[in-house]
Protein backbone atom coordinates (compact mmCIF):
# COMPACT_ATOMS: atom_id res chain seq x y z
CA UNK A 1 0.00 0.00 0.00
CA UNK A 2 1.43 3.64 -0.91
CA UNK A 3 1.05 6.24 1.55
CA UNK A 4 1.94 10.17 0.72
CA UNK A 5 2.87 12.58 2.45
CA UNK A 6 0.48 13.55 5.66
CA UNK A 7 -1.11 10.29 5.56
CA UNK A 8 -1.49 8.96 9.15
CA UNK A 9 0.49 6.27 8.46
CA UNK A 10 3.52 8.42 8.09
CA UNK A 11 2.66 11.26 11.01
CA UNK A 12 0.61 9.08 13.54
CA UNK A 13 2.67 6.82 15.25
CA UNK A 14 2.22 4.80 18.09
CA UNK A 15 3.62 6.69 21.09
CA UNK A 16 1.32 9.61 20.34
CA UNK A 17 -1.68 7.69 20.80
CA UNK A 18 -3.16 7.48 25.15
CA UNK A 19 -6.31 5.78 26.29
CA UNK A 20 -8.38 6.62 28.76
CA UNK A 21 -6.80 9.84 30.22
CA UNK A 22 -8.27 11.59 33.19
CA UNK A 23 -8.78 15.58 32.18
CA UNK A 24 -11.49 17.95 34.69
CA UNK A 25 -11.82 20.30 31.87
CA UNK A 26 -11.56 20.90 28.46
CA UNK A 27 -8.50 22.61 29.10
CA UNK A 28 -6.35 19.81 30.38
CA UNK A 29 -8.10 17.30 27.49
CA UNK A 30 -6.23 19.78 24.85
CA UNK A 31 -3.38 19.82 27.32
CA UNK A 32 -3.14 16.30 27.25
CA UNK A 33 -2.76 15.83 23.58
CA UNK A 34 -1.07 18.87 23.08
CA UNK A 35 1.89 17.47 25.54
CA UNK A 36 2.05 14.30 23.25
CA UNK A 37 2.52 16.51 20.35
CA UNK A 38 5.59 18.85 22.42
CA UNK A 39 6.86 15.33 23.77
CA UNK A 40 7.80 13.84 20.44
CA UNK A 41 9.22 17.15 19.10
CA UNK A 42 6.07 17.77 17.19
CA UNK A 43 5.95 21.74 18.49
CA UNK A 44 6.63 24.11 20.66
CA UNK A 45 5.01 24.75 24.22
CA UNK A 46 3.41 27.71 22.83
CA UNK A 47 1.09 25.89 20.25
CA UNK A 48 -0.45 24.22 23.18
CA UNK A 49 -1.13 27.65 24.62
CA UNK A 50 -2.27 28.64 21.48
CA UNK A 51 -5.18 25.67 20.84
CA UNK A 52 -6.93 26.66 24.40
CA UNK A 53 -6.97 30.36 23.04
CA UNK A 54 -7.98 29.57 19.86
CA UNK A 55 -11.09 27.77 21.62
CA UNK A 56 -11.36 30.75 23.93
CA UNK A 57 -11.39 33.23 21.63
CA UNK A 58 -12.94 32.09 18.52
CA UNK A 59 -15.68 29.43 20.24
CA UNK A 60 -15.37 25.43 20.15
CA UNK A 61 -16.01 25.03 17.08
CA UNK A 62 -13.27 22.56 17.11
CA UNK A 63 -15.95 20.00 18.42
CA UNK A 64 -16.11 18.66 15.00
CA UNK A 65 -18.65 16.32 15.53
CA UNK A 66 -20.99 14.56 18.38
CA UNK A 67 -18.27 13.79 21.02
CA UNK A 68 -14.94 14.60 18.80
CA UNK A 69 -12.67 17.39 19.45
CA UNK A 70 -9.85 18.13 17.12
CA UNK A 71 -7.84 20.83 18.75
CA UNK A 72 -5.43 23.13 16.43
CA UNK A 73 -3.61 26.14 16.02
CA UNK A 74 -1.21 28.06 13.29
CA UNK A 75 1.45 26.46 11.82
CA UNK A 76 3.50 29.97 12.87
CA UNK A 77 2.36 29.61 16.47
CA UNK A 78 5.48 26.93 16.96
CA UNK A 79 4.98 24.01 14.60
CA UNK A 80 8.32 22.34 13.84
CA UNK A 81 7.16 19.06 12.24
CA UNK A 82 3.78 17.72 11.58
CA UNK A 83 2.04 14.85 13.71
CA UNK A 84 -0.98 13.88 14.99
CA UNK A 85 -2.02 12.87 18.38
CA UNK A 86 -5.18 10.42 19.30
CA UNK A 87 -6.30 10.74 22.97
CA UNK A 88 -9.42 9.54 24.59
CA UNK A 89 -10.95 10.31 28.09
CA UNK A 90 -11.66 8.49 31.29
CA UNK A 91 -14.77 10.59 31.33
CA UNK A 92 -15.98 12.80 29.10
CA UNK A 93 -15.81 16.91 29.34
CA UNK A 94 -18.13 19.63 28.32
CA UNK A 95 -16.14 22.65 25.52
CA UNK A 96 -19.61 24.84 25.08
CA UNK A 97 -20.41 23.32 22.00
CA UNK A 98 -24.47 23.26 21.46
CA UNK A 99 -24.49 20.01 19.55
CA UNK A 100 -21.46 17.60 20.39
CA UNK A 101 -20.92 17.69 23.39
CA UNK A 102 -19.86 16.01 25.72
CA UNK A 103 -15.86 15.17 24.15
CA UNK A 104 -14.33 11.89 24.77
CA UNK A 105 -12.32 11.64 21.76
CA UNK A 106 -9.60 14.34 20.97
CA UNK A 107 -7.12 14.23 18.36
CA UNK A 108 -4.84 17.15 18.08
CA UNK A 109 -3.06 18.22 15.19
CA UNK A 110 0.14 20.11 14.53
CA UNK A 111 0.64 21.02 10.67
CA UNK A 112 3.11 22.46 8.26
CA UNK A 113 2.45 22.20 4.78
CA UNK A 114 -0.93 22.66 2.91
CA UNK A 115 -1.09 19.37 0.82
CA UNK A 116 0.21 17.27 3.45
CA UNK A 117 -2.11 18.49 5.60
CA UNK A 118 -5.25 18.06 3.62
CA UNK A 119 -4.23 14.52 3.14
CA UNK A 120 -4.09 14.00 6.70
CA UNK A 121 -7.58 15.46 7.10
CA UNK A 122 -8.95 13.72 4.94
CA UNK A 123 -7.33 10.50 7.05
CA UNK A 124 -9.15 11.76 10.10
CA UNK A 125 -12.47 12.27 8.10
CA UNK A 126 -12.49 8.65 7.05
CA UNK A 127 -11.55 7.69 10.46
CA UNK A 128 -14.64 9.59 11.79
CA UNK A 129 -16.75 8.52 9.05
CA UNK A 130 -15.90 4.79 9.94
CA UNK A 131 -18.28 3.91 12.89
CA UNK A 132 -16.73 0.63 13.44
CA UNK A 133 -12.99 2.02 14.21
CA UNK A 134 -14.84 4.69 16.15
CA UNK A 135 -16.96 2.72 18.31
CA UNK A 136 -13.29 0.23 19.06
CA UNK A 137 -11.39 3.39 19.46
CA UNK A 138 -13.73 4.38 22.25
CA UNK A 139 -13.91 1.08 24.14
CA UNK A 140 -10.27 0.84 23.99
CA UNK A 141 -9.09 0.64 27.50
CA UNK A 142 -4.96 0.63 26.97
CA UNK A 143 -2.91 2.71 24.24
CA UNK A 144 -2.45 -0.83 22.64
CA UNK A 145 -6.13 -1.37 21.80
CA UNK A 146 -6.39 2.18 20.93
CA UNK A 147 -4.03 2.09 18.31
CA UNK A 148 -5.33 -1.07 17.01
CA UNK A 149 -8.82 0.57 17.00
CA UNK A 150 -7.23 2.96 14.66
CA UNK A 151 -6.05 0.70 12.11
CA UNK A 152 -3.17 2.65 10.65
CA UNK A 153 -1.52 0.31 8.26
CA UNK A 154 2.22 0.36 8.85
CA UNK A 155 4.04 2.65 6.46
CA UNK A 156 5.84 2.04 3.33
CA UNK A 157 8.41 4.99 3.68
CA UNK A 158 10.35 3.30 6.32
CA UNK A 159 10.01 6.25 8.84
CA UNK A 160 11.27 6.02 12.22
CA UNK A 161 10.81 2.29 14.29
CA UNK B 1 -19.14 31.30 -10.91
CA UNK B 2 -20.74 30.83 -7.54
CA UNK B 3 -18.45 31.51 -4.72
CA UNK B 4 -18.64 29.38 -1.60
CA UNK B 5 -16.34 29.95 1.27
CA UNK B 6 -15.96 27.53 4.06
CA UNK B 7 -14.95 29.59 7.48
CA UNK B 8 -13.39 28.96 10.27
CA UNK B 9 -11.35 30.66 13.06
CA UNK B 10 -7.59 29.83 11.07
CA UNK B 11 -8.66 28.62 7.89
CA UNK B 12 -6.53 25.48 8.82
CA UNK B 13 -8.84 22.63 10.28
CA UNK B 14 -12.50 22.92 10.21
CA UNK B 15 -13.02 24.97 7.23
CA UNK B 16 -10.42 22.86 5.12
CA UNK B 17 -12.37 19.51 6.35
CA UNK B 18 -15.57 21.20 5.23
CA UNK B 19 -14.21 22.47 1.90
CA UNK B 20 -13.04 18.77 0.58
CA UNK B 21 -16.45 17.56 1.27
CA UNK B 22 -18.25 20.09 -0.23
CA UNK B 23 -16.05 20.21 -3.48
CA UNK B 24 -16.85 16.76 -3.85
CA UNK B 25 -20.39 17.10 -3.57
CA UNK B 26 -20.84 19.74 -5.95
CA UNK B 27 -18.71 18.09 -8.19
CA UNK B 28 -20.80 14.65 -8.16
CA UNK B 29 -24.06 17.15 -8.74
CA UNK B 30 -22.45 18.73 -11.57
CA UNK B 31 -22.64 22.24 -9.72
CA UNK B 32 -19.73 24.37 -10.53
CA UNK B 33 -18.53 26.47 -8.14
CA UNK B 34 -15.35 27.69 -6.54
CA UNK B 35 -14.93 26.99 -2.99
CA UNK B 36 -12.56 28.38 -0.48
CA UNK B 37 -11.90 27.49 3.11
CA UNK B 38 -10.85 30.72 4.67
CA UNK B 39 -10.38 31.81 8.11
CA UNK B 40 -12.16 34.19 10.04
CA UNK B 41 -10.11 37.53 9.38
CA UNK B 42 -9.93 37.31 5.49
CA UNK B 43 -13.58 36.32 5.19
CA UNK B 44 -13.97 39.49 6.28
CA UNK B 45 -12.89 40.93 3.12
CA UNK B 46 -14.05 38.37 0.38
CA UNK B 47 -16.56 38.13 -1.59
CA UNK B 48 -18.92 34.71 -1.31
CA UNK B 49 -22.65 33.82 -2.21
CA UNK B 50 -23.08 31.13 0.51
CA UNK B 51 -20.73 30.86 3.56
CA UNK B 52 -20.31 27.20 5.55
CA UNK B 53 -19.37 27.09 9.14
CA UNK B 54 -19.26 24.95 12.03
CA UNK B 55 -22.47 25.76 13.79
CA UNK B 56 -19.80 27.79 16.73
CA UNK B 57 -19.30 30.80 14.23
CA UNK B 58 -22.40 31.73 14.11
CA UNK B 59 -21.83 34.72 16.53
CA UNK B 60 -18.97 35.86 14.09
CA UNK B 61 -21.19 35.68 10.52
CA UNK B 62 -23.96 37.77 11.74
CA UNK B 63 -23.53 40.33 9.86
CA UNK B 64 -22.74 38.17 6.47
CA UNK B 65 -24.60 39.11 3.62
CA UNK B 66 -24.47 35.93 1.89
CA UNK B 67 -26.47 32.78 2.42
CA UNK B 68 -25.14 31.36 5.82
CA UNK B 69 -25.42 27.36 6.17
CA UNK B 70 -24.48 25.97 9.67
CA UNK B 71 -22.97 22.67 10.26
CA UNK B 72 -23.19 20.44 13.42
CA UNK B 73 -21.04 17.36 12.44
CA UNK B 74 -18.40 18.07 10.10
CA UNK B 75 -17.98 14.39 9.08
CA UNK B 76 -22.05 13.75 8.15
CA UNK B 77 -22.10 13.05 4.81
CA UNK B 78 -25.89 13.49 4.84
CA UNK B 79 -26.19 16.48 7.00
CA UNK B 80 -23.62 18.22 4.83
CA UNK B 81 -25.57 17.29 1.47
CA UNK B 82 -28.76 18.05 2.39
CA UNK B 83 -28.07 21.83 4.36
CA UNK B 84 -25.48 22.81 1.55
CA UNK B 85 -27.63 21.41 -1.67
CA UNK B 86 -30.79 23.11 0.00
CA UNK B 87 -28.62 26.59 -0.19
CA UNK B 88 -26.94 26.05 -3.72
CA UNK B 89 -30.81 25.13 -5.17
CA UNK B 90 -32.27 28.29 -3.66
CA UNK B 91 -28.85 30.64 -4.97
CA UNK B 92 -29.02 29.14 -8.50
CA UNK B 93 -32.96 29.90 -8.32
CA UNK B 94 -32.55 33.33 -7.46
CA UNK B 95 -29.45 33.50 -10.11
CA UNK B 96 -30.78 31.87 -13.10
CA UNK B 97 -27.82 31.59 -15.89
Amino acid sequence: MNSAPGDLNEILHRSMVRARLKAASWEEAVEQAGRLLVDAGSCESRYVSAMADAVREIGPYIVVAPGVAMPHARPEQGVRRPAVAVVTLERPVEFGHRANDPVDLVIAFAALDKNAHLVTLQSISHLLMNQESLARVRAADSDQELWAGLGIAPSTHGTKE
Amino acid sequence: VMRIATVCGMGFGTSMMLAMQIRRLLAEEGVRSAVDPVDLASFKTMRADIVVAPRDMHPHLKDVSARVVLVDNLVDKTEIRTKVLESVRAYLAEHPR
